[in-house]
């Protein structure tokens, strides 16, 4: 099973430290809401857990090898990521778009081949995109972008998923069917799901565990309704809040 | 899906049609097929084998040179306003080429031209892409404007200090492009660095796919982006600057063949590549039919030619992006 360790995590931009000291443990099967205020350092964090910034101390480990030590195809193989509002820059074809995620495993010059045609088809069904495949992708709504990057993220089948804020942007509708999307792919399909997200509701009640960051440091690591409570919220953004309801039905009731 | 496969030998079959043609018309005459026989069957085939040949192959040569490297540097930057002329390839090739053929360098040793004028492409290309690192259309454009202005300063300094006034005459003349007058020797001599620099570039395009999803997602999906840029910088200065050496600047022929096929092919980088260096290569073969064909006391430079023709397109794009992105 997929097992990633950060370990002493440390990362400076010039005189900013921007994440300190962090370390946590997880795997496969896990949906983890990595939650806290604006320039908290969840980018950098993603980034980093993604092996795509190098830190300055501390290391990421995937399956005990050091994410610096693995050749950056082999990386790209294994684990997906998507940056916060990803856009594509020529108006592709949905379906040419997403295929642009099997691009770790082409071999030369070939194209897709008949395997990795079948799963893009499974993909996009998948992702409710049968009906947008020959759609210019600069075309989309918001949530349709944001289900076909989802989409180019999953085609190759990666056992690490890091997405930075996949929920941005998206009505309630479309926000909560994403998360429950990226839920099942943890607890249904065994991948290890990391995200940053900003709406406190839905990490409540869809993520497996949470990550809070703060001024780039871990302040609770946890499941949502042993860490989400009024303390660490009021910690995290200065906000006076209830967290209100049972556990799995829980709701966050901003006082402010 | 069908256009797109169709395009490729379309494109082909055209260009060879064109390229019989080509043989036809030239400032020695009408050459028809059954003039190589019969009385003057010798000179008709010496003109034939030492000026039509060599000019017809040059043009293949170089206009797939221009068409792929513009295709290769607008998918780098991901912007369809990016072609050799604008981004300092050219005028960086043709300062070194000038250095090259006035310093003497040229007369003493043969592969002086195109070197020089590979080094300074190499020069002019990684200028514009270390000003322009990280910014937008606007910056590269400006980077590339002002780089350019740098380099052709320079060659207006070797113009100006150039020894008599014919030398000076020669340098500009050159530099208006052309392919009259080439000879088998230049050809041969600047071949295999167009043709090592066409490979590199053709190489390049499953990275330029993956970098349809900007920088950061190309390098989570497994490309070395400081290798694609050297890649690509190698490819051009070796394409574009060792054809520039031996034609003079041909200006616009990168930013016109991409952008006729670009939509064929469902905008993919990588399927651009080969449709664009075919198309590169007829723009220069038409154009250079009809510079030989306009009945002027002069011929009409080549280059001057696709400057009158491009730019108005290029204006036309730049209107385009404005009312897209106020």
């Amino acid at each position: 099973m997929t097992r990633l360790v950060a370990k002493g995590l440390a990362l400076r931009r010039g005189s900013r430290d921007i994440l300190r000291d962090i370390g946590f443990s997880a795997q496969g099967g896990e949906f983890i809401a990595v939650v806290g205020p604006n320039g908290a350092g969840k980018s950098t964090l993603l980034a980093a857990l993604a092996g795509l910034l190098q830190p300055d101390a501390g290391a990421v480990l995937l399956d005990d090898a050091p994410l610096a030590a693995l050749k950056p195809r082999e990386l790209a193989r294994r684990r997906a990521w998507l940056p916060q509002n990803a856009r594509c820059e020529w108006p592709l074809r949905v379906e040419r778009m997403v295929a642009l995620g099997l691009a770790p495993r082409l071999q030369g010059f070939g194209d897709v081949s008949v395997e990795d045609q079948a799963r893009l088809d499974a993909v996009l069904a998948d992702c409710d995109l049968a009906a947008q495949r020959d759609q210019i992708v600069t075309t989309l709504s918001g949530g349709e972008l944001a289900r076909a990057m989802l989409a180019r993220a999953l085609v190759a089948d990666p056992e690490l998923l890091i997405v930075d804020e996949p929920l941005a942007g998206l009505d309630p509708a479309h926000a909560w069917d994403a998360a429950r999307r990226l839920r099942a792919l943890a607890t249904e399909q065994g991948r290890l799901v990391i995200a940053s997200i900003h709406d406190i509701n839905i990490a409540l009640r869809r993520a497996t565990r949470v990550l809070a960051l703060r001024d780039g440091r871990l302040l609770a690591d946890g499941t949502p309704a042993t860490v989400l409570d009024a303390v660490l919220l009021q910690q995290l953004f200065g906000v006076v809040a209830e967290v209100r309801g049972t556990a799995g039905g829980g709701y966050v009731d901003f006082a402010c | 899906m069908k256009k797109s496969r169709a395009l490729v030998p379309l494109l082909s079959v055209l260009l060879l049609v064109v390229a019989s043609l080509s043989l036809l018309p030239g400032r020695a005459g009408w050459l028809l097929p059954w003039r190589l026989t019969g009385s003057d069957a010798e000179l008709a085939r010496l003109i034939v084998w030492e000026l039509r040949i060599p000019r017809l192959l040059l043009a293949l040569l170089v206009g797939a040179a221009l068409g792929l490297a513009g295709a290769v540097l607008q998918g780098l930057t991901r912007n369809p306003l990016a072609e050799p002329g604008l981004l300092g390839v050219s005028s960086g090739a043709s300062l070194g080429a000038v250095i090259a053929i006035y310093s003497g360098f040229g007369a003493a040793f043969a592969l002086a031209v195109p070197l020089l004028g590979f080094a300074g492409a190499l020069l002019g290309t990684l200028l514009t892409l270390t000003l322009a690192a990280g910014g937008g259309v606007l910056s590269l454009l400006l980077a590339g404007a002002a780089v350019s202005g740098l380099l052709l300063a320079g060659t207006a300094l070797v113009l100006n200090l150039a020894p008599n006034p014919y030398a000076a005459y020669e340098i500009s003349h050159w530099m208006m492009g052309s392919l009259a007058d080439r000879s088998w020797n230049q050809l041969a001599l600047a071949a295999p660095f167009v043709l090592l620099g066409i490979v590199i570039l053709m190489a390049t395009g499953r990275s330029l796919d993956a970098l349809s999803l900007g920088e950061q997602q190309a390098a989570s999906l497994g490309v070395d982006l400081a290798r694609l840029r050297r890649q690509v910088l190698f490819g051009t200065a070796l394409a574009v600057g060792a054809a520039t050496a031996v034609t003079g600047t041909i200006g616009f022929i990168g930013l016109l063949a991409p952008h006729l096929v670009r939509a064929r092919v469902g905008h993919e980088p990588r399927r651009v590549l080969v449709p664009a260096a075919l198309m590169g290569a007829l723009l220069l073969l038409v154009a250079d039919i009809v510079a030989r064909l306009l009945p002027l006391a002069q011929e009409l430079k080549l280059g001057v030619l696709t400057g009158l023709t491009g730019s108005p397109f290029f204006l036309w794009l730049v209107w385009k992006m404005k009312e897209r992105t106020p």
